[in-house]
Formats: structure tokens, C-alpha cells, sequence
């Protein structure tokens, strides 16, 4: 259990470091969140009326683009250098293996959105810095990195991978995308009432995470 | 042609490699099973066709005529004796490619991946089906063709995964790699499925509720449950005709792939 422990912080620290030090996904995914978000306020009439209702949604649009961009490039980085081969051959559990990949997105995500939700409470003028934006956004963005980092894996070795992986992913989070939207408008414009939408996340996260880590060996397999 | 396909080469080469031998040297329920599927297949094949066509004849005469006007939704109403069975069938057809994904990540046996890509086949036919004479329904009784109701919008996004589980397999090819990739893919989706139900129900609901209450009297009239149970009967007959042409269709395009790739390897 310790040695599970030391490999998983290994290989998430191993990601850490090479990303460190080129910085390439992080800054394309920093750029393109804040894009989104730019876009949206172009595409949608923000005035005063309906911005808390369109808000959340373009921020959780923004948010999923900008994630299937970094695991998308995630994982061709590993297919071009090849590291995800030789991580292979070690003697390392596969679910250890995808368990660091999902803890290793969260954090890219989770720093990319840290940067783009002060940015977008100030653009929307929306009050919803609170302590919970920072629950609804983490077990969100758990939900897409475990559905993510499988269908990267899934796609990886096929051609065409960049347009399956949104192809793959977009049907399957819908829970999530439908629960952490309401839960950030909730915040917004509380609703008597309202539905356990956290719950949903969290029921989502916890199946998608045990069925996508058993099922991870066999997408690796050679 | 016998030596081509006995010599041994590559993953495709699994399904024979498998079934084969078992069938010819094992004696006992098996071979005679085999032998008597060989012997008789084709005249049960053609008789389970002639039921199918039956069935479907009588549900259109059911569905047409024998049942009942709707008071309320009138005439429009008997659309839902094709609705219904479909759209069970194609639930069904969703679990089946589920169970028949966890049983070829478990043998790694060729034909439960045939059988789970006839089942995604025939589930995406009915599910558009489904969705067609849905919005038909709902054009005359709701006044739109489309609302954003629980169940129609869980039937989208089943829509959605059917096609996207056809589309990717197109990617991926007939390879050992694909099939286990697919069977992911299947297996992931139908967990997911009963939280998205949940999710949109939440979102909102609209469609018309259970028209057979288990352990409660049924609101419809007889005449009614007969017609509906009937082409219930038809069209799972035609699921089961259709799934046994369109595996058969997998297994001849498997091994046309198969035999392609040693001509080339010759």
C-alpha cells in the first residue's frame, strides 16, 4: 500500500516536472480558457438580467474546451516521446498508473481554472468567489479528468485522436457538465429547494473513477 | 482455401483459432449442438423470419385497427404501439453491449465483439427510430417536436453514444487493440447512463409517464395492453432476426479482413 502510495507520487511528480519545465500545455490551455470566456461575452448579450444565467454555463463550457485541449495534448506527448511505454514496463499497478494520470490533470486544470475564475468573476461581474466555487470546480473537473485521461488513452493510438477524444468524452460527462452548471448558478441565484447537485457529482466521480480504474489495463495492453 | 484459413497469423486469427477446434474435436452437448445448428440453421433461420414478417402484419393490423381511438390524443396515439417496443428493445440492446463488452474483455473470444457491434448496429437503428416517431408524437400532441424533457433527452445522449461507439470502431478497425477499446467504451458508458437519467430528471420532466405500473391495474384498456404486448412480440422477434443477420455480417466481414491481410502478408 506505502509502495502504491510512493509510485503514484512518483509518476505525478514526474508529470509535474516535465510540464514545469516547458510550460507548453498550461500556457495553451490558460490562453485558450480566457479565449472562451472572451467569446462568450461577445456571443451571448450580457446585461444585467441574463448574465447569471448565461455565466455559469460559459465558464463550465470554457473550462471542459480548455481541458480536452490539455489532455488531448497530454497524452500525444506521451505517445510522440515516449515515456507512457517504458512507465509501462515497470513494475507498477496500470490503476496506480491511471490514478496518477487523473491526479496529474486535475492539478493542470485545476491551476488553468485557478487563473480563470477571478478572471471571470471580474469580466461577469458575477459574485461567486466563495469556498464552495472551489468544491463545485475540483469535483467537477475530477469528473472530467477520470472520464478524460481513459478516453485519451483510448484514442491515443488511433489516428484522427485530437477529434475523438471530445467525440468520446462529451456524451459520457453530461452528468457533470448538467450538475456543476447548476451548482455555480445555485451560487449565483440561490433556488429553494434545489436539487443535490454536488451529490451528482460526486456519485458520478466515485463510479466513473472505480469502473475507469479497473478497466484502464486493458486499454493499455499491448 | 482450407489451408489458408487453418494457417495461424495474427489476433484475427483468434476466432478460429478457438471456435474451431472446440467444435470438431470435443465431443458431446457441443458438437451435436454445432452439428444440429448446421443441419437445421437455416430452416429455423427462414421459419423465425416468416413469424417476424407474421408479427409484424398483425401489429400493423393491431396497431391500425383493433385497437381503440385515444379519447385525448386521438388517432395519433397508436404511434406509440411502434414507440414503445423500439424504444425497450433498444434499452435493451444497450445492456446487451455492455454485458457482451465484459464478456470479451474476460474470454478475449472474437464473437462476443461481434456481438456487441450487431447489438450497437441495431440499437442506434431503433434509438433513431425511436426519436423519429417521438417527435412525431409530439409534434401533434405537445405542439413541438422536440422538448427538453427527461427521458427524450436521455434518449438523445443514448443516441449520441450509439453512434459515437459505431463512428470510433470505424477508427479503430477490426484489430484486438479496437475491440478492447470499444468494450471500454461500453462498459463506461452504461454505468454512466443511469446518472444521466437521474441528472436530467432533475433538469426537468415532461414525458408521458409508465404505461404498465408494475403490481398496479394497467390504466390503458385491454384492447389496448393486447395490441401493445403483440408488438412487443413482433418487434422483439425482428431484434432477434435482425441481430442474427447483422452478426453474421460481422463475423463474414472479420474474416474477409482476415484473409485479406494474410494475402497481403503472402
Amino acid at each position: 500500500m506505502r509502495l502504491a502510495w510512493g509510485q503514484l507520487w512518483a509518476i505525478v511528480g514526474k508529470d509535474l516536472r516535465l510540464e514545469l519545465r516547458t510550460r507548453q500545455v498550461w500556457m495553451s490551455m490558460g490562453v485558450f480558457a480566457l479565449l472562451a470566456l472572451l467569446i462568450f461575452s461577445f456571443a451571448f448579450d450580457l446585461r444585467v438580467e441574463n448574465k447569471a444565467a448565461v455565466g455559469p454555463g460559459a465558464l463550465w463550457v470554457a473550462f471542459i474546451f480548455a481541458s480536452m485541449l490539455g489532455l488531448g495534448r497530454n497524452i500525444a506527448a506521451e505517445q510522440e516521446r515516449g515515456p507512457m511505454d517504458r512507465l509501462l514496463l515497470c513494475p507498477v499497478d496500470r490503476t496506480v498508473i491511471y490514478l496518477a494520470k487523473v491526479i496529474g490533470n486535475v492539478i493542470f486544470i485545476g491551476v488553468v481554472e485557478a487563473v480563470a475564475l477571478p478572471v471571470f468573476a471580474a469580466l461577469y461581474d458575477l459574485p461567486i468567489i466563495t469556498g464552495l466555487i472551489v468544491l463545485i470546480t475540483l469535483l467537477g473537473t475530477i469528473g472530467i479528468a477520470a472520464v478524460g485521461v481513459i478516453f485519451s488513452a483510448l484514442a491515443a493510438n488511433t489516428r484522427a485522436r485530437e477529434f475523438l477524444l471530445p467525440l468520446l468524452v462529451f456524451p459520457i460527462i453530461i452528468p457533470v457538465v448538467l450538475g456543476s452548471v447548476r451548482a455555480t448558478e445555485a451560487l449565483v441565484n440561490p433556488i429553494h429547494g434545489d436539487p443535490p447537485w454536488l451529490g451528482l457529482i460526486i456519485a458520478f466521480d466515485i463510479i466513473c473513477l472505480s469502473v475507469s480504474a479497473i478497466l484502464f489495463q486493458f486499454v493499455v495492453e499491448e | 482455401m482450407k489451408t489458408v484459413t487453418r494457417a495461424p497469423s495474427g489476433a484475427l486469427e483468434r476466432d478460429t483459432a478457438r471456435a474451431r477446434p472446440a467444435e470438431q474435436t470435443r465431443p458431446g452437448w457441443r458438437t451435436g449442438l454445432a452439428g444440429a445448428m448446421k443441419r437445421y440453421g437455416p430452416y429455423a433461420e427462414a421459419a423465425l423470419g416468416a413469424v417476424t414478417a407474421i408479427g409484424m402484419l398483425l401489429t400493423i393490423w393491431a396497431a391500425l385497427v383493433y385497437a381503440p381511438t385515444d379519447l385525448i390524443e386521438g388517432p395519433v396515439q397508436r404511434i406509440f404501439y411502434i414507440h414503445v417496443p423500439m424504444a425497450w428493445l433498444a434499452y435493451l440492446a444497450f445492456f446487451l453491449v455492455a454485458a457482451a463488452s465484459v464478456m470479451y474483455l474476460i474470454t478475449r473470444d472474437d464473437r462476443w465483439d461481434w456481438f456487441a457491434r450487431a447489438n450497437a448496429e441495431i440499437g442506434a437503428v431503433f434509438t433513431t427510430f425511436v426519436l423519429i416517431t417521438g417527435s412525431l408524437w409530439g409534434k401533434s400532441f405537445w405542439g413541438a417536436w422536440w422538448v427538453w424533457d427527461a427521458r427524450l433527452t436521455t434518449t438523445l445522449i443514448l443516441w449520441f453514444i450509439y453512434v459515437v461507439y459505431l463512428v470510433v470502431r470505424s477508427f479503430w478497425g477490426r484489430t484486438a487493440q479496437g475491440a478492447r477499446n470499444a468494450a471500454v467504451y461500453g462498459i463506461l458508458a452504461f454505468f454512466v447512463v443511469p446518472i444521466n437519467y437521474e441528472a436530467v430528471t432533475w433538469w426537468r420532466t415532461l414525458h408521458p409517464s409508465e404505461v404498465l405500473p408494475l403490481g398496479g391495474t394497467p390504466q390503458l384498456p385491454p384492447a389496448m395492453v393486447i395490441a401493445l404486448l403483440l408488438s412487443l412480440g413482433a418487434f422483439t422477434l425482428l431484434f432477434a432476426f435482425l441481430l442474427l443477420q447483422v452478426y453474421r455480417l460481422e463475423r463474414a466481414q472479420a474474416t474477409v479482413e482476415r484473409l485479406r491481410a494474410q494475402l497481403e502478408e503472402e
